[in-house]
């Protein structure tokens, strides 16, 4: 017997706990900078599980995918492993809000992310229960205890507990205390964190039953294919590499006995009963919830997906619920093409224990305890692109921290990540977080397409990102820079040629000569189309043809905003002291000086986010500043 | 970088003398789209020395004024500075201060060139405190204020627009966020006539402005003529209409510079009253300089003729050099035989012509209502959308140039996701009209009036 294992102890860097899609993150990240690192779950076979939805990406989600693996995340390469299906979304609308999102194969996507988790070195997977956390004398961390008594000594800790602390899973009169799927519930740790003086939110959220898809009568519905031209997750993959035959959804809708089925039984809802409580999230309300909300609609859609290639398993996305299962079976048979549909699993509501991530830095470290980070669903967030997206910040700060750098904060101009944190970490989340186009203020620069083009560089300054990456990424931005000159400097002349191109575009002809750049940004022409009169093109990836095409078309509104983001930046670079007191700056106002206590703004800029701090009392904050920096520095007088 | 920022900092009372003042680096580049000094350029100017300036907008002259640029760091914010004194008086300064800001400069906070010289080092650090309570003072005053200057009717109809706005952008957003529910084609249905609609209700309260501050705070007022026409009787008979002279006791009027005059439910703001009385005692050379000078410090210009003699050569010039102006023309004497052969609705143009007798009183509540008819007396009191704050006035400009923006757009079948960014704009500029917080509308509304997700 060694005598570690005597006193029952061991010794990590980092601990990260959870191993969903943000424990995978951190714990890749922190592992990969060198950092020998523990990850704890309830289940070894449920590593990456995805226990909701079978797809990633979609609206803003597809974004955060595309970030995380410019960053040097896993979770883009790893839907590409695992993805039965690809498409891209809104492309009859602008380019700033193109959206990819993938089904997954489920298994597929676990188990493949399960080995590159055990092909990392330094990182080791532990299938127990974190019960208890850690800490030195001043406060700081110090490791975590298991529910059998070990302990694993370490330097910083990554909660990713998920939906799995104190959770409860409910529908109608069933309610049980496990996590998601039947897994396992962490009933101990909660208690740990509330004795530490971290406040807890009560959130949930719910899942829609699955269905056997050979009970399922494709016919009535309609086929919902994958674009004939995949697009792939990771800015390392190409298209080509990545073929393989896709398989489909299918659209039904629910009808006017479905809505029938659920008025008359919604007293049966445990909502109604009492048995629910905790907040749910606006974006995926319940059929039931719906039903109720919107009364005028005479149908509503529904998805069938696919889990995986290795199971007949349908889920039928759109349908959340946690009615009766009585209920649940009539409502379902009341949808054209489920009529005789065998359901495998129920419906259920999931509530659970989340931090209160007012709490957090913007670098998703605890403002109280030092060394103890968050991410994902237990920040109060919902979606497995939010929580890989936080996950891998929370690595990437842990290790940043053990190595004594400053954190990587990605503000609300730089990135979807960045806006997701800011808005965690500054307003008073109510239900579960979800990312959202309209959350980006600046989203015309914070396109899925240029994720790469934002982030590589900060991946590689931490670290994440190869050199050889980097050097293609130099390359394509090389690239992308000296095609926009060109076409700013190619003039075509008004030959017939070009006046017959211009008019089988339906485009006015030339009365002079123009520029390609002029004729790109008429709406009726493009990049791609004016290759004919244009002889003179490179040949490059279609990547970078994209980023010009889009770079001058949108030039006015890219330049706007970009306008903005100068004006912005100011306010974040000035940053508040962190032992800041606002009771003493005086000619604040009280809710103001409540509100800053709350959240502890980093900077100005973030300061001026929090509702109910007004631009006087911002005002008066700079004065202050600026009165502590002469106290300080001695140059009061003049 | 700081931006360019502008206000009137002498005060908006009636005094001799108006200063506006315009700090930020690029200050004397934003003056001189307005500031024309002789021969050259403001940012080229000597810097710390006055130097005369006409004020333009539009290609108007708006004043005479004396301009200073204060090099950074030797001004009140210890940034580049540009001071335009201009001549005293609400109407006047606003009008040039309206002028600077369209021409780029945003209206300063409360507070803001005192916060501004603290940041630079301007004032010392024993003043911190007293600047921070300034701000917030004066943050308190100027909110308060805006609540009481917004009346019922605007703020109702500014909030319809709002949700509306509201309601389209959040449209536009669900069918962005959750595509295989909604499409964009759908929540912009409709949406070109909205906009045209929206338009034309911000442009008409945005127009009721000068009209309806006018008739809040009285209608700068000029009577002009050749000497000898009766200017000061007409004055007299005015007064003598209605003695409820707001300001100062009858009699000692000689030494004020502008006279409140109540006409009926109006009120008109003379000015230089004593340069008219004084006309009578001197041989005087008010040429058309006079005139002009005049013209340009008012609204409303009464032009006085004697209808008992035939135009003369002064009259004409009189006629030809205000024909841009609001303005009257006011036969007098018509209690005398008229003079033959002067048709003065000719001469006067397209402008009212008035027979009034100065020393009967005949004519004058014909004059009275051809100045409601000319201010939209009646339309404008009926309607309560009445815009009385230069800020406001300036955000309906910022929220119609947003919607414009956007119809544009439409127009050139660009994407709605940046669409949505001109709706929400405008969004923005009506709430700091109502004074509202807008950060999480747009989310809230997607979630209301959409049903989303999965």
């Amino acid at each position: 017997m060694t005598e570690n294992e005597a006193k029952r102890q061991s010794f990590y860097d980092i601990a990260v706990v959870g191993a969903g899609h943000a424990g995978c993150e951190a714990a890749l990240a922190a592992a990969r900078l060198g950092f020998r690192t523990v990850i704890f779950t309830v289940s070894a076979d449920s590593i990456a599980m995805m226990p909701c939805n079978p797809n990633v990406g979609g609206s803003s989600k597809g974004h955060l995918v595309r970030e995380v693996d410019a960053l040097g995340g896993e979770m883009g390469r790893n839907i590409d492993r695992a993805f039965i299906q690809s498409k891209m979304l809104n492309e009859s609308t602008g380019s700033a809000v193109h959206s990819l999102r993938a089904q997954a194969d489920k298994r597929r996507y676990s188990q493949k992310m399960r080995e590159v988790l055990e092909n990392t070195p330094g990182l080791f997977i532990k299938q127990a229960e974190v019960s208890e956390l850690l800490f030195e004398n001043d406060g700081s961390i110090a490791g975590v205890r298991t529910l059998s008594g070990w302990e694993y000594r370490c330097r910083a800790v990554i909660l990713c507990t998920g939906t799995y602390l104190r959770s409860r899973c409910v529908y109608g009169e069933v309610s049980e205390a496990t996590g998601p799927n039947g897994l396992k519930a962490a009933t101990h740790l909660s208690s740990s964190l509330e004795a530490a003086g971290i406040r807890l939110l009560r959130f949930k959220t719910g899942t829609p039953a699955r269905v056997d898809g050979r009970t399922i009568d494709y016919s009535r519905m309609e086929e919902q294919k994958g674009d004939e031209q995949i697009t792939p997750f990771s800015f390392e993959n190409t298209a080509e590499a990545l073929e393989r035959p896709q398989v489909s959804c299918w659209l039904t809708y629910t009808t006017e006995e479905t809505h029938e089925i659920i008025r008359a039984n919604i007293d049966r809802s445990p909502l109604f009963s009492g048995a629910i409580r905790g907040t749910g999230p606006r974006y995926c309300p319940s059929i039931e919830d719906k039903v109720v909300k919107f009364p005028e609609k005479a149908r509503h859609q529904l998805f069938l997906e696919p889990e995986g290639l290795y199971t007949h398993e349908m889920y039928i996305s759109g349908m959340s619920s946690s009615l009766p299962e009585d209920v649940q079976h009539a409502m379902i048979h009341s949808v054209p093409g489920l009529e005789k549909a065998e359901i495998v699993r129920n419906a259920y509501a999931i509530m659970y224990d989340c931090l209160d991530p007012a709490q957090l830095k913007p670098s998703l470290e605890l403002k109280t305890i030092s060394g103890l980070f968050s991410a994902g669903q237990s920040n109060g967030s919902s979606g497995y692109e939010e929580a890989a997206a936080q996950g891998l910040i929370a690595g990437i700060n842990a290790a940043r921290k053990l190595k004594g750098e400053a954190p990587l904060i990605l503000d609300r101009s730089e990135a979807y990540i960045g806006v997701l944190i800011d808005d965690l970490v500054t307003k008073d989340n109510t239900e579960p977080y979800r990312m959202m186009t309209s959350r980006a203020e600046y989203r015309l620069l914070l396109r899925q397409d240029n994720a790469d083009l934002r982030l590589t560089e900060y991946g590689y300054e931490a670290g994440l990102i190869s050199e050889e990456r980097y050097q293609a990424f130099l390359r394509k931005k090389e690239q992308i820079k000296s095609e926009i000159e060109r076409v700013r400097n190619t003039y075509v002349g008004t030959g017939e040629e070009v006046q017959a191109f211009l008019e089988r575009h339906g485009s006015t002809p030339l009365k002079s000569g123009a520029s390609l750049e002029e004729l790109i940004r008429r709406p009726e022409l493009g990049y791609e189309c004016l290759a004919e009169i244009d002889p003179g093109r490179p040949i490059y990836p279609r990547e970078v043809y994209e980023q010009v095409e889009i770079s001058v078309k949108y030039e006015g509104y890219i330049r706007r905003q970009m306008q903005q983001v100068e004006q912005f930046k100011k306010l974040e670079k000035k940053l508040l002291p962190e032992d800041i007191r606002y009771e003493d700056v005086g000619s604040l106002r009280l809710e103001a000086i409540q509100k800053l206590n709350r959240f502890r703004p980093r900077s100005i800029g973030q300061a001026q986010r929090i509702a109910g701090v007004s631009p006087a009392d911002i005002a008066v904050l700079l004065v202050y500043l600026e009165q502590q920096k002469r106290k300080h520095t001695g140059h009061g007088e003049r | 970088m700081s931006d360019v920022i502008a206000a009137i900092s002498s005060g908006l009372v009636q005094s001799g003398i108006g200063i506006v003042r315009v700090s930020g680096d690029e200050a004397a580049a934003v003056c001189d789209k307005v500031v024309s000094l002789k021969g050259m350029r403001l940012r080229d100017a000597e810097p710390n020395r006055f130097h005369y300036a006409h004020i333009t907008e539009g290609g108007r002259i708006l004043d005479e004024a004396m301009v200073v640029f204060l090099k950074a760091p030797h001004s009140y914010t210890a940034e580049n500075t540009v001071e335009i004194q201009c001549h005293g008086g609400p109407y006047l300064m606003k009008q040039v201060l309206g002028a600077v800001l369209r021409a780029g400069a945003r209206p300063a906070e409360p507070g803001e060139f005192t916060k501004r010289a603290f940041l630079n080092g301007r004032l010392d650090l024993s003043q911190a405190e007293a600047v921070m309570s300034l701000i917030r003072s004066e943050n308190e005053f100027a909110r308060e204020m805006a609540m009481r200057q917004l009346r019922g009717g605007v703020s109702a109809v500014l909030q319809e627009i709002r949700r509306k706005l509201l309601h389209r952008a959040a449209g536009i957003e669900a069918a962005l966020d959750d595509p295989e529910h909604y499409t964009p084609e759908e929540m912009t249905e409709g949406l070109e006539a909205e906009l045209t609609g929206w338009l034309v209700q911000l442009k008409d309260m945005a127009d009721t402005f000068d009209n309806g501050k006018m008739i809040a705070e009285g209608i700068p007022t000029a009577i002009i003529g050749r000497p000898n026409v009766g200017k000061s009787s007409l004055l007299n008979a005015l007064l003598g209409e209605d003695r409820a002279i707001v300001t100062d006791t009858p009699g000692t009027t000689r030494d004020t510079l502008e006279e409140r005059l109540r006409l009926g439910p109006m009120t008109l703001l003379i000015s230089d009253t004593a340069g008219i009385r004084e006309t009578q005692d001197k041989i005087e050379q008010i040429g058309v300089d006079r005139a002009e000078k005049k013209a340009r410090e008012s609204d409303l210009l009464l032009l006085v003729t004697d209808g008992s003699r035939p135009l003369t050569k002064e009259d004409r010039a009189l006629l030809e050099s205000t024909k841009e102006k609001k303005r009257l023309i006011l036969v007098n004497k018509c209690d005398l035989p008229p003079a033959k052969g002067t048709d003065w609705q000719k001469s006067a143009g397209k402008n009212p012509v008035i027979h009034i007798s100065a020393r009967t009183g005949q004519g004058l509540s014909k004059l009275r209502e051809a100045i409601e008819t000319l201010y939209d007396y009646g339309e404008i009191t009926q309607k309560p959308l009445v815009v009385t704050s230069l800020r406001h006035k300036l955000l309906l400009e910022e929220a119609q140039a947003s919607l414009r923006e956007a119809q544009k757009s439409m127009a050139a079948g660009i994407p709605e996701d940046l669409i949505t960014i001109d709706l929400m704009a405008a969004y923005r500029s009506l709430g700091l009209i109502l004074g509202e917080e807008t950060s999480d509308d747009l989310i809230d509304a997607v979630f209301r009036d959409f049903c989303m997700g999965k």
